[in-house]
């Protein structure tokens, strides 16, 4: 009996452990970064050397300290007239990290309540608010924002308003999805049976179940909220200048690219790391909402 | 003799859908009596489930809806109620308990708090008193241990067990009326027995009325007192339990008895009924059974038998018994 070796257990156990070491990681690098991120616009007046907005002719379009002719006077280099690329990308974290959480809080709170509300209640209700939906998924969102921009005038808030007025309807869509699934669901005509009403349904009974799908989301669309908005503002439908936001400073830099690549790459890097960070998130909230891929 | 507590008459429920109007429930009429059960059995598709979603009103608008008839529950007219009037009944005066206890349970709330929530709902009452009230719910139940069980999940317990919180929500504000769809279905054989059991413990104590709605011979002769047998739509022949095994006059409820399997006899071939049920869009003329019974008469396929009762609470709707 001896002699027949079923299974290597210490090979198994060091699986194992290799695997829960990869999934933590997947949890706890993305989370350092967006937290760190958070904790730099937080506390940007104290990590910036220079305001953000500061100008000095006499230092323009210096190269980042590790290139040939940078100064450790400014490590990330300057922009073309003198501003501190280090300052202005800290700085630029509050705009471009708020605007993202404003704008999630925003979709996804009525994405969800539309959601529900048609998903539950159905028939002609449901009809309405998707063919709305539709139309929200069809309109180009950036021509919507410009136009936004040329009436209210460019600003944080046209931002805000701009990328909210159509980013709820992928909620909305998802959301109603859901819903829809959960008013067939046998606990759900549970709480019909001992009398509970509609709205109290919605809200105790579908919302509970569509939280996992909803944080999801919510992690996976800061990528795009951030994109957005440097999209927009690389239109000049953005913040305006001389308020930095990650998105105005890789459009300020891009007639410079092959000279002071710099100015461009910096705030660049960070919107990747945000967007980045944001997906291993989302992802790894998925997998462990998931009872399939749960306790492996 | 007890209170009638459930009085159905002529209940028609229709489904409106785009091939065409599906009668599902079409004519019904039975009673049930404080602390009695009263089965309905039948076929699946007959429309027993919805007959018992009827009588709560919880049919999946606006598809079906209740087109005609009464159900006179201890004196009021459940159809002539506002739809929060409705509400105050469910739960409280009437509960249901559905098939598949795996699924009837919400997965994100506690086995405390779902069944806390028909007793606040209905009951009005300060948190401590809720928990009691949910403590003797599971006591009834014989739930071991009520007071751990209060703080887990569904997914923590197995099917019995579940099956068993369900019938504590329907319990929990002790109803008149107790409609049981299929409850024992998902259950295994032995669960099924002691679930049976309980249920009529439970009877005899809250003196609960109970519809058991199922397509089991044998948790019939076990649990009801009282029988009616459904097809397409319509309860063909309604009996005191132990006379409908004995005695059976419809040719449809013969048939069926007779396709059960039996361990005192010994057949080569299980009996069964030819044919097919009627799709309920499009009914036969006639008695609904004519096309499938073997002592169908030219009248049978050409009008509706009328119900007769041939002797004191039995009743059948066959012209053979003319």
């Amino acid at each position: 009996m001896d002699t027949t070796k079923v299974m290597d257990w210490d090979k198994v156990r060091g699986s194992t452990r290799r695997m829960r070491i990869s999934s933590q990681l997947t949890f706890v690098l993305p989370a350092a970064v967006l937290l760190l991120l958070v904790l730099v616009a937080i506390f940007a007046p104290l990590l910036a050397p220079y305001p953000p907005t500061k100008i000095a002719m006499t230092e323009r379009l210096l190269p980042p300290v590790f290139v040939e002719g940078g100064s450790t006077a400014h490590p990330l280099g300057t922009d073309l007239i003198g501003r501190d690329v280090l300052s202005r990308v800290i700085y630029g974290a509050r705009v471009s990290l708020s605007v993202s959480l404003l704008v999630i809080l925003i979709t996804a709170s009525i994405g969800t309540v539309l959601g529900i509300i048609a998903g539950y209640l159905g028939g002609r209700t449901d009809a309405f608010l998707m063919r709305v939906t539709d139309i929200s998924l069809a309109f180009p969102g950036i021509l919507i924002a410009i136009l936004l921009a040329v009436i209210l005038g460019p600003g944080y808030w046209t931002v805000v308003l701009a990328i909210s007025i159509l980013g709820w309807a992928p909620y909305a869509r998802l959301i109603r999805g859901e819903a829809l699934k959960l008013r067939e669901a046998d606990f759900v005509a549970q709480a019909r049976i001992i009398g509970t009403s509609p709205a109290r349904i919605m809200v105790r009974h579908i919302f509970p179940n569509i939280i996992n799908p909803l944080i999801v989301m919510a992690t996976l669309s800061v990528g795009f909220v951030i994109l957005t908005e440097a999209a927009l503002s690389y239109l000049g439908a953005g913040i305006p200048p001389p308020i930095p936001s990650w998105g105005n400073m890789v459009s300020d830099g891009r007639n410079l690219i092959d000279s002071a690549w710099w100015i461009s790459f910096f705030p660049g890097l960070a919107i990747g790391l945000v967007v980045l960070s944001g997906n291993f998130l989302g992802d790894w909230i998925r997998d462990k909402l998931d009872p399939r891929l749960r306790q492996v | 003799m007890s209170k009638i507590i459930l009085q159905v008459e002529d209940l028609r429920t229709f489904f409106f859908t785009r091939k065409g109007v599906v009668k599902a429930v079409d004519g019904v009429s039975f009673y049930v009596r404080e602390g009695e059960t009263f089965g309905i059995v039948g076929e699946s598709g007959c429309g027993k489930t919805v007959t018992g979603l009827s009588i709560l009103r919880l049919l999946p608008e606006p598809a079906g809806r209740i087109v005609g008839g009464k159900i006179i529950f201890n004196g009021t007219n459940l159809l002539e109620l506002s739809k929060k009037e409705m509400r105050e009944y469910r739960g409280r005066m009437i509960a249901m308990i559905l098939q598949d206890p795996m699924t009837s349970l919400n997965p994100v709330y506690t086995i405390g708090d779902q069944i806390a929530e028909s007793v606040r709902l209905h009951q009005g009452l300060r948190d401590e008193m809720v928990e009691k009230e949910v403590i003797s719910a599971l006591r009834l139940l014989k739930i071991p241990s009520p007071e751990i069980l209060l703080e887990d999940y569904p997914f923590q317990l197995s099917g019995g067990m579940r099956q068993r919180v369900v019938g504590a929500i329907a319990m929990s504000c002790y109803p008149r009326l107790l409609i049981a769809d299929e409850p024992t279905t998902a259950l295994d054989a032995t669960i099924q027995a002691q679930y049976i059991a309980l249920f009529k413990e439970i009877q005899k104590k809250t003196n609960v009325a109970i519809i058991y709605i199922t397509h089991d011979f044998g948790v019939i002769a076990n649990m009801c007192h009282r029988v009616g047998v459904m097809y397409a739509g319509k309860i063909l022949e309604t009996a005191m339990t132990k006379e409908l095994f004995k005695a059976p006059k419809h040719p449809y409820t013969s048939a069926l008895i007779n396709s059960v399997p039996r361990l005192d006899r010994k057949d080569d071939r299980l009996y069964s009924i030819e044919g097919q049920p009627p799709s309920l869009m499009n009914l036969p003329p006639g008695c609904r059974f004519s096309p499938r019974c073997s002592m169908a008469q030219a009248v049978c396929s050409e009008q509706e038998p009328p119900e007769v009762e041939i002797s004191d609470g039995h009743s059948v709707s066959c012209w053979g018994m003319k």
